[in-house]
C-alpha cells in the first residue's frame, strides 16, 4: 500500500500546489470555484484519454510523440499563464477597486478565469495521466494485492488534495495590497519553469541539441526528486542540473512576461477617476 | 526589405545545418528489455562524449515510467509497448535509471 501511497502522492503533490496558487490568484472572482472544476475535470478525462492512448501516442513523430505533447501541452499553458498577467496588469487594479466597491465577489475576469483553468487542466492532465496508468496496472493486477494498493493510491489523492488546500489558505492570509504583486510574481515563476520543462522535454526528444551542457549540478544541495525539491520544482522551476537552453528559455520566459505586462499595464495618471 | 529576407533565411539555414551536424551519426544504440520487474540487461554501458538512443520494451503486464534523475529523462511505457529514449552524451561515470511505478526495478548505465 505505501509504495502506491507515494507514487500517486508525488503526481498529486505538484498538481496539487498548481491548483492551490489559482485558488488563491483568483480569490474573490465570482464563479472561479466552477472553472477550476471544471478545469480538474477536463484534466482527469484528458488524463484518462491519454493513458488510454499511451502507445500510439509514444510512436507518433518517430517515437517522440509522449515528448512532443508534454512539451506542446506545457507550452500553451505558459502562453496561458503570461497571459493571465498581462490581463491581470491592464484590469487588476479596477478589479480589486470594483471589488472593494461592490463588497462582494465580481463578475468580471471570465477571460482570465478560463485562462487559468486551462493551466489547472493541463497540469491535473499531465500529473493525472501518470497516476492513471498505475492504479491501472495495479488493478489488473492479483486480488489482494491489487485492493491494498488502490487503497493506498485512494489516500495518495487525499493528501495531494490537502496540499492543495495548504497551499491556497497559506496564500490567502497574504494582506490584499501585496496580492496582486505576490500572485503576479508566482504566476511568473510558474511559467517559465514550466517552459523550462518544455525544453527538456524538447532535449529528451532529440529535436532540441543546441547548448545542452549541463550548467551546474545542485543534486548535492537539493535533489529535484526530494519533497522541497519537487515543490521547489513546480513553483519556480528549480532543476538539479540545468542544460544552458534550460536556463536561457527559463530567462526569456520571465523577461518577456515582465515586458509584456509593463507594455499593456495602464498606467495611473491616464485611468479614470471612479464616480 | 529583400536583404532582411535573405540574412533571417541564411541564419535558419545556418542553425538548422549546425542541429543536424550536432545530432550526425555518432549516436550509439542500446536495447533494454523489462520484464518480470526487472531490466535486462541491469548493466547497460556507452561510450562518453556520444549521444546515446535507448530502445525500450516492456514485457511486462503493467505499465512502467522509464526514469532517472542523472540522465534527465522520464518515459511512460504501455504494458507490452515498447519507447525510444534519447539521452545527452554523457561524462564518465555511473547513472542509475529505474522504473517509477515499480522502484525496485533498477539498472545502470555505465560510462567508462
Amino acid at each position: 500500500m505505501l509504495p502506491s501511497l507515494l507514487i500517486v502522492f508525488r503526481e498529486a503533490f505538484e498538481a496539487g500546489l498548481i491548483v492551490g496558487i489559482v485558488m488563491a490568484v483568483t480569490s474573490g472572482v465570482a464563479g472561479r470555484g466552477r472553472w477550476v472544476a471544471g478545469g480538474i475535470a477536463a484534466g482527469v478525462f484528458g488524463a484518462c484519454v491519454v493513458a488510454l492512448f499511451t502507445q500510439s501516442l509514444s510512436k507518433l513523430f518517430g517515437g517522440s510523440g509522449q515528448e512532443l505533447f508534454n512539451a506542446g501541452i506545457l507550452g500553451f499553458a505558459v502562453v496561458m499563464l503570461g497571459w493571465h498577467n498581462v490581463w491581470m496588469a491592464r484590469h487588476g487594479r479596477e478589479l480589486a477597486a470594483e471589488m472593494r466597491a461592490a463588497g462582494q465577489a465580481v463578475v468580471t475576469g471570465a477571460k482570465s478565469l478560463a485562462a487559468l483553468a486551462v493551466v489547472v487542466a493541463v497540469a491535473v492532465l499531465r500529473e493525472g495521466s501518470e497516476v492513471v496508468l498505475f492504479l491501472y496496472g495495479v488493478a489488473a493486477a492479483d486480488g489482494g494485492a491489487g485492493v491494498g494498493m488502490l487503497a493506498g493510491g485512494a489516500i495518495g489523492l487525499v493528501l495531494g488534495s490537502l496540499v492543495c488546500l495548504l497551499t491556497y489558505l497559506g496564500l490567502i492570509t497574504i494582506p490584499t495590497r501585496y496580492l496582486f504583486g505576490v500572485t503576479s510574481t508566482l504566476i511568473a515563476l510558474l511559467a517559465a519553469g514550466m517552459a523550462a520543462q518544455a525544453i527538456a522535454f524538447l532535449e529528451q526528444a532529440d529535436i532540441l541539441t543546441a547548448f545542452d551542457e549541463t550548467v551546474w549540478d545542485t543534486s548535492w544541495i537539493l535533489s529535484e526528486a526530494s519533497y522541497p525539491g519537487r515543490a521547489l520544482h513546480t513553483l519556480i522551476g528549480y532543476v538539479d542540473q540545468p542544460t544552458a537552453m534550460q536556463l536561457i528559455v527559463y530567462a526569456a520566459t520571465l523577461a518577456a512576461i515582465l515586458l509584456l505586462m509593463r507594455l499593456f499595464a495602464v498606467p495611473p495618471a491616464r485611468r479614470p477617476h471612479a464616480a | 526589405m529583400k536583404k532582411d529576407q535573405l540574412a533571417v533565411l541564411l541564419l535558419a539555414s545556418v542553425l538548422t545545418a549546425s542541429i543536424g551536424l550536432a545530432r550526425a551519426d555518432e549516436t550509439v544504440t542500446l536495447s533494454l528489455t523489462i520484464k518480470d520487474r526487472q531490466f535486462e540487461p541491469v548493466e547497460v554501458h556507452a561510450p562518453a562524449g556520444k549521444p546515446i538512443t535507448l530502445h525500450i520494451k516492456n514485457l511486462g503486464s503493467t505499465a512502467c515510467e522509464f526514469e532517472s534523475n542523472e540522465l534527465h529523462v522520464e518515459k511512460v511505457i504501455a504494458a507490452g509497448g515498447e519507447a525510444v529514449v534519447h539521452v545527452r552524451p554523457q561524462q564518465p561515470g555511473r547513472y542509475n535509471f529505474f522504473d517509477d511505478f515499480h522502484r525496485e526495478t533498477k539498472g545502470v548505465l555505465v560510462v567508462p
